[in-house]
């Protein structure tokens, strides 16, 4: 096919769940590519030499050479490609900001549309799972044990690499469940949940062990795990959610976003009374802040039977941070956005939300990381009659895993110090990754850091990259 | 794993379970707590650990049944599994030789305050203990308690077995009684702690009370478990569950305890209804 007849095939759009429809149930809202529209989608790659998009991704998938294979129709050739460099390919193709990463910079986007590598690496994990995933020869044991802490993304990539190159890797976890945010924050209806079991699954078919259960911090600390362990990397993420110290937070009917998400997810509240945990959400919501967790937050809302979402964000449209595809579902699915809005008290009466005070906010100057930032105006407060308010304002690492852990360096804002080419701490033979360095960030990214540390760790137990022990720490 | 090894009935509505958890049992102290599952579909249900068994490998909690989960649990039987048990969860309580203590446990906060006394004792400390129940028939571990007290006082309030009294009378006494006081611990209902916290406070004697606001996962993740302690939020599951009892805002907790009162009452009458879809899936 010519470069300009492949570029003049528009990209496809994917079938969804009508809005109407998909705000009264928990079932996945995109429903994915059939084969043909895959096919063509595919046909759309100009497959350039210096592929740009390869660049955007932060684990590099080898995004051309997945696409050539699916439009030439070995599917299983794509799937290969494809899992070179990621493992989780059903899950990232759902929930990775593709258009701030590799479609981002992709040729295509320039002239027009980038080519849906989201929706393409999607279709084939899809594909994989439909027709049997098949385990990859793994090296027989060297004998060297290795422990995990938390099974989040970072921790489920770093355990895979490591026992396919022969360790014994045990995954500690502090919940019944493994996954991490993919089990207890984002919600069955972008990432259905039976997808991340069979993907752990197959990393138990690689050999990794994963403890439920295992509070790091209680029941063992990390010093313990160092005596029994040849290495430990820690992957706790950043579950401890922020508040906004603001009056009447503490009511019935203000919820944390996690704690909203995880009664929601991990515990199916909706579908208490069968499942046991229930949720209380009323008739009008008001979620504080514009993040993916709030958008999740605000349409699981409507799911559990809201009439009025609010997202309630003190910056403008433009300084949103949630996936693209994200806030446009929110969108038509009627979450009403309230933007240059701030809640300054929560009111309530006979200990329950009543409503929200809030003031409009104007954005200043550009601030040194070069976002404006939003000021007060003065005399605009109003009153918002609200019975539930979420608030979904970031979260930071939970400081649980470190007790007992001295020599590990934390910031100001409680990550680990870590350095980002190799994932050492400042503790000598601890690595660590995803959220728990960086902050709340991304699926992929904290990928990336369990599969820099898994490399790193190898290194080092085989002997070749004995020191220095971390010198150059990265600020995170 | 978490096997169910032994089961007691310990009065009407309290019944008491030893379980295999030997991970947990090495390291389980004094004033923590665990979290468990009944089944695949249950709550996350925080219980104290009443004792422990470092040989056995085996923690003991006891529970009272006043909801779903509790029956549920109330239901199994030695042989039993439990679908998941995590633990041990909180911090433990400060064991130091204070000089004399008083722990005052009332109804169900008989059994928490058990291993407390047993290691301030250890420590070193003379230990006194009220013990209190609505009737009679409600009160249990009287032996046991005897056994890691120097001085164990029990009431009732309705005098239908010992000495006809609150709680919080005898407290009052002994704080009262010239004898040197160095810190007390009540462990019970909400109010109940509330009331040993206002009886304790003129005398300016130290009171840490165990706090049991509403959790899920116990691990300082998602803030269900927020308390209001000296003005400031404090998450229970981590940063307790003890905290000072004089600081403590009652009404908050009292009132958060009730959120979820309405789904509870559902989850009670779906699961009472003898043939109901829920109560055969449990089982
Ligand atoms: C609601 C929500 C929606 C999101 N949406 C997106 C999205 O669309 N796209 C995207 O790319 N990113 C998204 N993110 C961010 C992304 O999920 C995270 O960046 C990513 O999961 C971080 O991975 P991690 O492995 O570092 O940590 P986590 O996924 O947080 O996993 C950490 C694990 O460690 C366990 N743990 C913590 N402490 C201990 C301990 N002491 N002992 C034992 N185990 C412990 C935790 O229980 C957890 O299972 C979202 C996040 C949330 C909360
Ligand atoms: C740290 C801690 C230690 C505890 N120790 C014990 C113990 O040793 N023995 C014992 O019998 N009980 C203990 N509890 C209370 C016990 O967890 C609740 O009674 C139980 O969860 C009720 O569940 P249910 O479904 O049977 O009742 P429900 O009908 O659901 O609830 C009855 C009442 O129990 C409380 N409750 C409900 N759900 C929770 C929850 N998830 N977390 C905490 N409280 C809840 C609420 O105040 C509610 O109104 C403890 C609680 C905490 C937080
Ligand atoms: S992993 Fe994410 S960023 Fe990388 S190619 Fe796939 S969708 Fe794009
Ligand atoms: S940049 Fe776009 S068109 Fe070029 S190879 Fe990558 S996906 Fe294909
Ligand atoms: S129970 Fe979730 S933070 Fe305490």
């Amino acid at each position: 096919m010519a470069r300009s007849s492949r570029s003049s095939i528009a990209r496809h759009s994917m079938a969804e769940q009508e809005p109407s429809v998909r705000i009264t149930n928990f079932d996945e809202v995109a429903l994915g590519y059939d084969l043909t529209t895959a096919v063509e989608e595919a046909q759309r790659c100009l497959q350039c030499r210096h592929s740009p998009c390869v660049s955007g991704c932060p684990v590099g998938v080898r995004i051309p050479e997945f696409i050539k294979a699916l439009r030439e129709g070995d599917m299983w050739d794509a799937v290969a490609k494809l899992k070179d460099k990621n493992s989780l390919p059903a899950v990232c193709g759902r929930v990775c900001p593709q258009e701030t990463q590799c479609e981002e910079v992709c040729v295509l986007a320039k002239r027009g549309e980038p080519v849906a590598i989201g929706r393409l690496e999607r279709f084939v994990a899809d594909w994989e799972r439909e027709h049997g995933i098949r385990v990859p020869p793994v090296a027989s044991s060297m004998g060297k044990r290795v422990a995990v802490i938390g099974s989040g993304p970072a921790g489920l990539t770093a355990a895979g690499d490591l026992a396919k190159l022969g360790y014994d890797v045990e995954v500690l976890e502090a919940l019944h469940e493994p996954g991490g945010v993919l089990v207890y924050g984002i919600p069955e209806f972008r990432l259905p949940k039976e997808i991340v079991k069979i993907e752990i699954g197959y990393l138990e078919s690689l050999g990794v062990k994963i403890r439920t259960n295992v509070v790091i911090g209680r029941l063992y600390n990390v010093a313990e795990l160092l005596e029994s362990y040849d290495a430990v990397f820690m992957g706790t993420g950043a579950g401890l959610p922020m508040m906004m110290n603001i009056a009447g937070e503490n009511l019935n009917g203000v919820y944390s976003a996690n704690e909203l998400l995880t009664r929601v997810n991990l515990m199916k509240a909706y579908q208490f009374p069968e499942w046991d945990t229930p949720v209380r959400v009323g008739a009008r919501v008001a979620v504080v802040g514009a993040g993916n967790v709030a958008m999740d937050s605000a349409r699981s809302a409507l799911r559990l039977g809201a009439n009025e979402v609010h997202i309630v964000y003190r910056r403008s449209r433009e300084e949103v941070p949630a996936r693209a595809e994200e806030v446009h579902h929110a969108e038509q699915e009627g979450v009403i956005f309230d933007y240059l809005t701030n809640p300054v008290e929560i009111l309530g009466a006979e200990g329950w939300v009543t409503g929200m005070r809030c003031i409009r906010m104007s954005l200043g100057e550009p601030d040194a990381s070069g976002r404006r930032s939003p000021v007060p105006i003065e005399g605009s407060e109003f009153e918002m009659v609200v019975d539930t308010v979420v608030m979904a304002l970031g979260t930071q690492p939970n400081p649980l895993a470190f007790s007992q852990a001295p020599g590990l360096e934390r910031n100001r804002r409680g990550a680990v110090v870590a350095d980002s080419a190799t994932g050492r701490t400042r503790l000598e033979r601890v690595w660590a990754g995803g959220d728990i360095v960086t902050g709340s960030a991304t699926v992929i990214s904290a990928m990336g850091a369990g599969r820099v540390a898994a490399m790193d760790m190898h290194a080092y137990l085989m002997g070749q990259s004995r020191g220095p022990w971390l010198t150059a720490a990265e600020p995170a | 794993m978490y096997q169910i090894i032994a089961k007691e009935t310990l009065t009407p509505v309290t019944k008491m379970f030893v379980i295999s958890a030997p991970e947990v049992a090495q390291k389980a102290q004094a004033g923590q707590f665990v979290v468990l599952r009944v089944h695949e579909k249950g709550e996350r249900v925080p219980l104290t650990i009443a004792d422990y068994d470092r040989d056995e490998g085996t923690i003991t909690i006891v529970v009272q049944e006043i909801g779903k989960s509790t029956r549920l649990l109330g239901q199994l039987e030695p042989g039993d599994r439990l679908a998941s048990f995590t633990g041990p969860l909180g911090r433990p309580t400060e064991i130091e030789n204070y000089g004399t203590v008083v722990l005052v446990g009332g109804g169900l906060g008989i059994a928490p305050i058990y291993p407390i006394c047993r290691s301030l004792r250890a420590a070193g400390n003379h230990v006194i203990a009220i013990i209190g129940a609505r009737s009679g028939d409600l009160l249990f571990w009287e032996e046991r308690m005897r056994s890691v007290t120097d001085e164990l006082i029990v009431v009732t309030d309705d005098g239908s077995y010992a000495r006809k009294a609150l709680v919080t009378v005898p407290l009052k006494e002994l704080l009262e009684s010239g004898q040197t006081i160095d810190r007390v611990w009540g462990i019970g209902p909400a109010i109940m702690m509330k009331f040993i916290a206002l009886t304790s406070q003129p005398f300016g004697v130290k009171t840490i009370v165990s706090l049991n606001s509403i959790m899920v996962d116990g691990t300082g993740m998602c803030g269900a478990c927020r308390v209001s302690v000296g003005g400031r939020t404090y998450f229970a599951c981590v940063d307790g569950p003890e905290f000072d009892g004089h600081l403590v805002d009652w009404d908050l907790l009292l009132s958060r305890q009730r959120m979820y009162r309405d789904d509870e009452a559902i989850a009670l009458e779906r699961f009472s209804q003898p043939e109901s879809q829920s109560n055969r899936e449990a089982r």
